[in-house]
């Protein structure tokens, strides 16, 4: 655990992985409106247990959690108090992490918000 | 403002006043969004008072985003979840089996041809009126004639639309017998705002009764009928007239209102609709018998409302 940390406290946060997140819970919706209307266009009705889809789902609840959680070691690195504002490297990464924590919670809600329709909704009417 | 919205207060058209399935659980969850929007308003009003009258630095950079984490975060992302969880079941349409009675429901400008099948008997075609059995679940299929219109019955379930070449299917079950109303929602042409119908829910043994009085053919034919051409777009089953442009009015004398759900049946009103569907229904697809004499329309009304 303290070596992954360590390794992960190496990892540079960037514009690239910022866009992780949101990116998951964009392809997740569409996931989740493909599996629902193919279900109902070609077998006709919602599947009983929905394997695939819950599969679909927690991948991408993990990629929005690894995400977040290396954000969220870097956001939180030790050094000078905030307000992290001024043009350096750091509060420049700083400021990268926790958008990029902020967003990987709002993706999460979203991934799961997306998800409970696909889950309570049984039929195509 | 107030006056003008207790005047939409009604018992017979209103999704405040249901008296079937989904309706109810609409109106429930009206309530519930009301309140919680009240109790959520009111705890910020309180909280911004608050936070204007403390003097600042009250609270460090932590505990400002603490409270910023819990209040604009946490509580809610759970009130919403919850909210979602609770209401979804609602938006799951009720099952349906082969022993259901189905009706078809048809917009046209600007009425609604109505067909009903049961499971086990021949088809029974009506107009401007939807008769529904309390108690059983009903599937009604919804389609366009002409352009799109949408089926409302407020107090019953949701709107949907009914477009042409499509089958819709709205499944509704009533819980209270009366007397409503419904109406087009999508504007259709000039008399749309004039394209309403009765509704009426009644205990299921006496639907079973009106159901098949309804199959029955008309009393009798009718010389005047005959001689303006009527039938050339009115049924009238029993008679030979046969026409499926307009209305079906096998058991016109039955229905209470005229002109789908515009005006009170009486003899007056049916006998100037007669002469002038026009004035009553602007871009009305019935012609004018401007030439008829008004006591021919009065004795065309009589005949028609004895068709009962
Ligand atoms: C060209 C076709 C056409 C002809 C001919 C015609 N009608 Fe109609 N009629 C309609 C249509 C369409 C409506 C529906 C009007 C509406 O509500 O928008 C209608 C509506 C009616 C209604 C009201 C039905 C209801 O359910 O409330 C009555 C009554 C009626 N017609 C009687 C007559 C009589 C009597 C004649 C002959 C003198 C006649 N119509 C000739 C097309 C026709
Ligand atoms: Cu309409």
């Amino acid at each position: 655990m303290k070596r992954l940390r360590d390794r992960i406290a190496g990892l540079r946060v960037t514009l690239w992985t910022l866009i992780v997140p949101p990116s998951m819970w964009a392809a997740h919706f569409l996931f989740s409106y493909l599996w629902a209307a193919l279900n109902c266009a070609k077998v006709g009705e919602f599947a009983t247990f929905p394997t695939l889809f819950a599969i679909g789902t927690a991948v991408a609840l993990v990629v929005i959690v690894a995400a977040g959680w290396v954000a969220h070691v870097q956001a939180n690195r030790k050094g000078d108090t905030p307000p992290h504002d001024s043009g350096t490297e750091i509060d420049r990464l700083r400021f990268l992490a926790t958008a990029t924590v902020l967003l990987a919670a709002l993706s999460f809600i979203g991934v799961v918000f997306t998800a409970m329709p696909v889950i309570f909704l049984t039929d195509c009417r | 403002m107030a006056t003008l919205s207790l005047a939409g207060c009604n018992r017979h058209q209103s999704a405040l006043a249901p008296f079937g399935v989904e309706a109810s659980s609409t109106r429930d969850l009206t309530i519930i969004l009301l309140i919680g929007a009240v109790v959520i308003a009111v705890a910020m009003s309180l909280l911004i008072r608050h936070a204007i009258r403390t003097p600042g630095e009250r609270l460090t950079h932590r505990q400002g985003m603490k409270l910023v984490l819990w209040a604009g975060g946490v509580v809610p992302t759970i009130l919403l979840f919850t909210l979602l969880v609770t209401s979804l079941p609602a938006m799951r349409p009720l099952p349906t089996s082969r022993a259901d009675l189905t009706i078809n429901v048809e917009g046209e400008q600007f009425w609604w041809r109505v067909a009903y099948r049961p499971p086990n008997a021949a088809r029974v075609v009506s107009a401007n009126e939807v008769r529904v059995p309390v108690g059983r679940t009903v599937a009604l299929k919804l389609m366009g004639g002409d352009v799109i219109h949408s089926f409302w019955i407020p107090g019953l379930a949701g709107k949907m639309d009914m477009i042409p070449g499509r089958t819709n299917t709205l499944v509704v079950r009533a819980t209270k017998p009366g007397r409503f109303r419904g109406v087009c929602t999508e504007f259709c042409g000039l008399s749309h705002a004039l394209m309403a119908f009765d509704v009426v829910a009644m205990e299921p043994a006496a639907f079973d009764r009106w159901l098949a009085a309804e199959a029955k053919p008309a009393a009798g034919g009718n010389a005047l009928f005959a001689q303006y051409g009527c039938g050339g777009c009115h049924a009238i089953r029993g008679t030979g007239e046969a026409g499926a442009i307009g209305p079906d009015l096998t058991h016109f004398g039955a229905r209470q209102t005229l002109a789908a759900g515009v005006l009170p049946m009486t003899t007056a009103n049916v006998a100037s609709f007669i002469r002038h569907p026009e004035k009553t229904k602007p871009g009305v697809r019935m012609p004018a018998f401007d030439h008829m004499p008004p006591a021919d329309a009065v004795a065309l009304a009589r005949y028609l409302q004895g068709l009962k």
